[in-house]
């Protein structure tokens, strides 16, 4: 299926042959006086996964964390400019954050499971959305486990601390946590950067799988990762220490790894900086 | 210049300062160990089931203090019921959701300076505010109420340290799911909170069990085994301290003194015991 849709697409304007999942258009970010973007207009295609890579500081986390408001948490951030989920701006009135988190989910750098035990970590989410019934619970632990490509390790030891799990695990462990609320977009904050490279494999397998159903956004440090999992690739780059950052270039994948366009990002991924 | 002489003077400042360290700190388990050793000794042979299990009689000459026990249990546990929630929530409030600034910086120096305060003032506060000032008596209640004043703030800020220490990536992943702030505090912060919150209200438990001053003046000195919230009683501390300033009975002022201590240091012991089982969970 995502082979068929990647075909499907190549040869088609970038995100042009349906409507984006997500479409960003002249977004700047401030952090207090900090300017930390600007200028980012960008489309994020339905059911594929989209990477954004730069270097340290270049603001791809930033630019995630707008998507599913999570820099609200955040003291003095400003943004301006739209972020269209669905046609939908996020940041207009009467959205509630909190709608758009369990429609947009996250999964950070450091897996965070909650203090309590494997099957809690899991049903957390569809208690907090109104699930009581244990037959109910059951089945959404069991099948978004199975969806994390974990329940034949953990089925056994659900009752056992999330925080007992290896950190692969963990990481998994907390994908399943997001799967069983069912979002339809999944933020991936450099997933794979704190996990043993088995885990690693295992999470970019489950990317491939998932994006059949599930909109994929991911940032990552490691360009052969973007070049893996990615059917799209974003490029940021802060230019000078203070200054806000931009997206440079937004191609394929494919494309922007073999005949990047901008030269700044031939450097960049031919090693020359960052 | 004189380079050889300095080398001199380093060490020896350097040996006077760690002499002077060692003192001092030798000093301070020296005057805890002296300070049980003498309430050990002078009361460890009035510490019989019949001492702790019986009431006194006569003019309290002989006899035991079973009713000072239930007296301190009752008046804590009550403090405890009603202190518990406000201070909580008030830590709640101040740790996620005040804006941080000037209010905020009030609200924490008014909590410091409450936690400074004198306890017979507290005890003199009390008895005008509850014991006239709305008629409750010398009782369980007036004595809880204004214990409440003493372990609010001790309760209050040990719970925002612990709310604090609770990482940030934990609640972001719970507003990742969608959670409100209200479900990620009270489902996913305050149980994490929770060994080092428990840890708080112990030793706040173990301040107000050894209370004395705040107490004799809204609980009376009845001895009296209270059952309702308005009964009267006479807990630990004022026995022992009434004990010994009437000289009726030295011997079982040391032994409630010794009992008391004991209580005290289990709390404590509680506490610390908690606090390592976590670190060792999480670690």
């Amino acid at each position: 299926m995502s082979e068929t849709l990647a075909e499907h697409l190549s040869g088609v304007p970038v995100g042009h042959d349906q409507p984006d999942k997500f479409h960003v258009r002249d977004l700047e970010f401030y952090y207090g006086d900090f300017h930390a973007l600007t200028g980012i207009t960008v489309g994020i295609q339905r059911h594929a996964v989209t990477a954004f890579i730069g270097p340290s500081g270049c603001g791809k986390s930033t630019f995630l964390r707008t998507l599913n408001r999570m820099n609200d948490l955040i003291p003095g951030t400003r943004v301006e400019g739209n972020v269209l989920l669905d046609g939908q701006d996020v940041y207009a009135a009467g959205i509630d954050p909190v709608d758009l988190r369990r429609r947009v989910g996250m999964i950070f750098q450091q897996p965070n499971p909650f203090p309590m035990s494997i099957y809690e970590n899991v049903a957390y989410g569809p208690k907090l959305h109104g699930v009581k019934k244990k037959a109910d619970l059951d089945e959404v632990v069991e099948k978004s486990l199975t969806r994390a490509n974990l329940w034949k390790e953990v089925k056994d030891i659900l009752p056992r601390g999330g925080l007992t799990l290896s950190g692969g695990q963990q990481q998994r462990l907390c994908i399943a946590r997001v799967l069983a609320v069912e979002p339809e977009v999944l933020l991936m904050d450099e997933p794979c950067s704190a996990i043993d490279p088995t885990s690693v494999q295992k999470v970019e397998d489950l990317m491939a799988e998932l994006k059949d159903r599930i909109t994929i956004v991911i940032v990552t440090h490691n360009m052969q990762q973007a070049a893996r999992v990615s059917d799209f690739t974003a490029f940021f780059l802060q230019e000078k220490v203070g200054e806000a950052a931009e997206l440079i270039e937004f191609d394929r994948t494919a494309s922007l790894f073999t005949s990047p366009k901008d030269r700044r990002t031939e450097d960049y991924i031919t090693g020359r900086f960052g | 210049m004189n380079a050889p002489r300095a080398v001199v003077d380093k060490r020896l400042t350097n040996a006077l300062a760690l002499g002077a360290i060692w003192i001092c700190a030798l000093t301070t388990v020296a005057f805890l160990g002296s300070l049980l050793l003498y309430i050990v000794v002078n009361g460890v042979r009035e510490l019989t089931p019949a001492f702790i299990f019986t009431w006194p009689h006569g003019v309290n000459m002989e006899g035991g203090i079973w009713p000072t026990i239930q007296s301190t249990m009752y008046v804590t546990v009550l403090a405890m019921a009603i202190v518990t929630p406000v201070a909580v929530l008030a830590a709640v409030y101040l740790a996620e959701y005040a804006v941080q600034g000037r209010l905020v910086r009030t609200i924490r120096f008014a909590a410091d300076s409450l936690a400074s305060v004198p306890s017979i003032v507290m005890g003199l506060f009390g008895m005008a505010l509850f014991v006239e000032g709305m008629g409750l008596q010398f009782s369980a209640l007036s004595g809880a109420l204004a214990l409440s004043f003493l372990m609010l703030p001790i309760i209050m800020r040990t719970t925002e340290e612990a709310i604090r220490a609770v990482p940030k990536y934990i609640r972001w992943g719970s507003y990742g799911l969608g959670a409100s702030k209200w479900q990620t505090v009270s489902r996913i912060v305050l149980p994490a909170a929770s060994p080092r919150i428990l840890t708080g209200l112990l030793l706040a438990m173990g301040r107000a069990a050894g209370e004395t001053a705040v107490v004799i003046y809204t609980m009376g000195t009845m001895i009296y085994a209270p059952v309702s919230p308005l009964d009267p009683g006479r807990t630990m501390p004022v026995h022992v301290m009434l004990m010994a300033m009437e000289g009726i009975n030295l011997k079982a002022a040391y032994g409630t003194a010794l009992l008391l201590v004991l209580m005290v240091l289990a709390f404590n012991l509680t506490a610390r015991y908690i606090v390592r089982r976590n670190r060792r969970m999480q670690g």
